[in-house]
């Protein structure tokens, strides 16, 4: 089965390149939201619309032009609860598809860096991928599958409003761009809550990694526009860059003032973050993302020499309930995902180290 | 709902509060959320999360519900034609039933976007190609009409009289399309 393959690995291959910025700047994302002149919107649709917005959308497929990418159809009906939650974790679907058992289908690109959604709130929603800072090449690829739907299909769109979408919040450029990022040293220095305030100020949301309603884990963030009305969507784009370059900077500082203020208790936090993954018997998906915090912090201040970076994108995703499921083959009780997530940060890990040794 | 804080103003920002594994809702107003801002928001250790998009839309819509109600009786019967949504409906839920709805609650939309977009209710961006033909005219000649304002202000009065002409060929255009605006 073809689901396979996006469900084996943690890291999709896109997450594997090495972006801008990307000590700091874990992922660049950004979304379209588009519907149908023809149908109602979810709120109301009849099944028999739904399945005609799906049909519509897979026939057109095979038309799908071959420089944009190939494309694999992945009906949600056809999909596990347990499968749907591991691609909600990889950020393949969202939360609100991952419930949908009627209509609701999902195209993804074998790089796994283009998710297309039909029937989630929108009837299309184009969703792009990239590694580290680069927004305006997410946006330009998402443009291009954008031109190519509307060749064939007619979205709804005013002069006024622009893109009409299901929910007033997205009207107009229909567009979310967002920025995955790691912030340890404002939040270790306690600078982050104060910044916030003036994020928002700006017209852009801070979130913890999954998503709304979820909370920061691993000092991840996710910074996004929240008005979609009123600016082009290069303006969009260009605003939240500003932000978050200058973010990228206060996080630079704020680690460089705690290697000087406070370099030897700043070392023993991450070493023992480094021993509570190397060597214990039980960790919660929390204290698991706040070592694998620390550690990364340590491996791009250069205290760790023996661990890649990857490994700690891999093991955030893979040690999400979800993930642990799949890879162990079957549902687990809590407690027994804690000793089954522990073990398997103990191996990544231990494979890390060794292929390190080896190359020296 | 009154904020809790000052139990005075209603609230309009939701929080959900995590502290070992227990949530606890809290509801404040926009002033007292930002004076507690800096406690509240973002610790975190102790998990914070501000649910913005959706909380604050369906906040804000009670706010004014009220306002309309009191206002313009007529908004109670206001109905959308294709797919029979009414305002009070979307009020409720916050999402529209169908393209529709945003030509037949148009006035009434304007204050709600405002809230939501920042003060912006007017679209700036992407035009699709295939439908915006007329669209795409009239773009040109706001681009163009600003271009000209500069030219004159910097005295560059022969580029100038170029743009004037490019633009009363693109309104020939315009007039040409008239009524297929798609
Ligand atoms: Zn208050
Ligand atoms: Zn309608």
């Amino acid at each position: 089965m073809s689901l396979e393959k996006f469900l084996q690995n943690a890291v999709s291959s896109w997450m594997n390149e090495e972006g801008p910025n990307s000590d700091i700047v874990l992922s660049s994302r950004v979304r379209l939201a588009r519907n149908m002149t023809d149908f109602r919107f979810s709120t109301l649709y009849s099944s028999e619309e739904a399945k005609e917005i799906v049909d519509r959308v897979k026939d057109k497929l095979s038309l799908y032009p071959g420089n944009l990418g190939e494309l694999e159809f992945l009906p949600t009906r056809e999909i596990q609860p347990l499968q749907k939650r591991v691609l909600m974790e990889k950020h393949l679907i969202s939360p609100n598809l991952a419930e949908d058992t009627n209509y609701g289908a999902v195209l993804l690109s074998s790089e796994e860096d283009i998710s297309i959604m039909v029937n989630e709130e929108d009837h299309i929603r184009i969703q792009c991928l990239y590694p580290g800072l680069q927004l305006k090449e997410a946006l330009q690829r998402a443009n291009q599958i954008d031109d190519w739907f509307e060749s064939e299909f007619d979205f709804a769109f005013d002069e006024k409003h622009g893109y009409l979408t299901t929910c007033p919040t997205n009207v107009g450029t229909g567009l979310r761009a967002s920025v995955m990022m790691h912030l340890p040293g404002l939040v270790l220095t306690q600078q982050l809550n104060r910044i916030i305030p003036a994020i928002n100020q700006l017209g852009l949301v801070v979130r913890g990694i999954y998503g709304e309603g979820s909370e920061a884990l691993g000092n991840i963030f996710q910074i996004s526009n929240q008005t979609t009305l009123g600016k082009s969507e290069e303006d969009i784009v260009e605003d939240l860059l500003s932000v978050v370059k200058q973010i990228i900077d206060k996080e630079h500082s704020a680690r460089d003032a705690l290697v000087k203020t406070s370099n030897i208790q700043l070392e023993d936090r991450i070493f023992r973050s480094l021993g509570v993954l190397e060597h214990s018997r039980i960790i919660e998906s929390k204290e698991a993302a706040k070592c694998l915090s620390d550690v990364r912090l340590g491996i791009d201040l250069g205290y760790i020499k023996v661990i890649s970076k990857n490994i700690l994108n891999e093991l955030m995703i893979l040690t999400q309930p979800g993930f642990l499921q799949q890879y162990s083959g079957g549902p687990l009780r809590p407690n027994e995902r804690d000793i089954r997530r522990s073990s398997l940060i103990r191996e990544r890990i231990k494979l890390d180290k060794d292929t390190c040794e080896e190359e020296k | 709902m009154v904020c809790q804080e000052c139990n005075e103003r209603p609230a309009t920002l939701h929080f959900t509060k995590v502290i070992n594994g227990e949530k606890t809702e809290v509801h404040l107003c926009e002033q007292c959320a930002q004076d507690k801002g800096e406690m509240f928001m973002f610790d975190s250790s102790s998990g914070f999360s501000v649910n913005n998009l959706l909380a604050g839309l369906l906040n804000i819509a009670p706010a004014f519900k009220q306002a309309k109600e009191t206002e313009i009786p007529k908004t109670e019967v206001l109905q959308c034609e294709k797919c029979k949504m009414t305002f009070q409906r979307f009020i409720n839920v916050g999402r529209f039933g169908c393209a529709h709805c945003y030509e037949t609650f148009k006035d009434e939309l304007t204050p709600l976007l405002k809230r939501v977009h920042s003060g912006n209710v007017e679209h700036h961006g992407k035009v699709p190609e295939r439908m915006g033909g007329a669209i795409h005219i009239k773009k040109k000649i706001q681009q163009l009409k600003s271009d000209l304002q500069t030219m004159i202000a910097d005295e560059e009065f022969e580029k100038a009289a170029e743009i004037r002409d490019e633009i009363r060929s693109l309104e020939k255009d315009a007039n040409k399309e008239g009524g297929d605006k798609g």
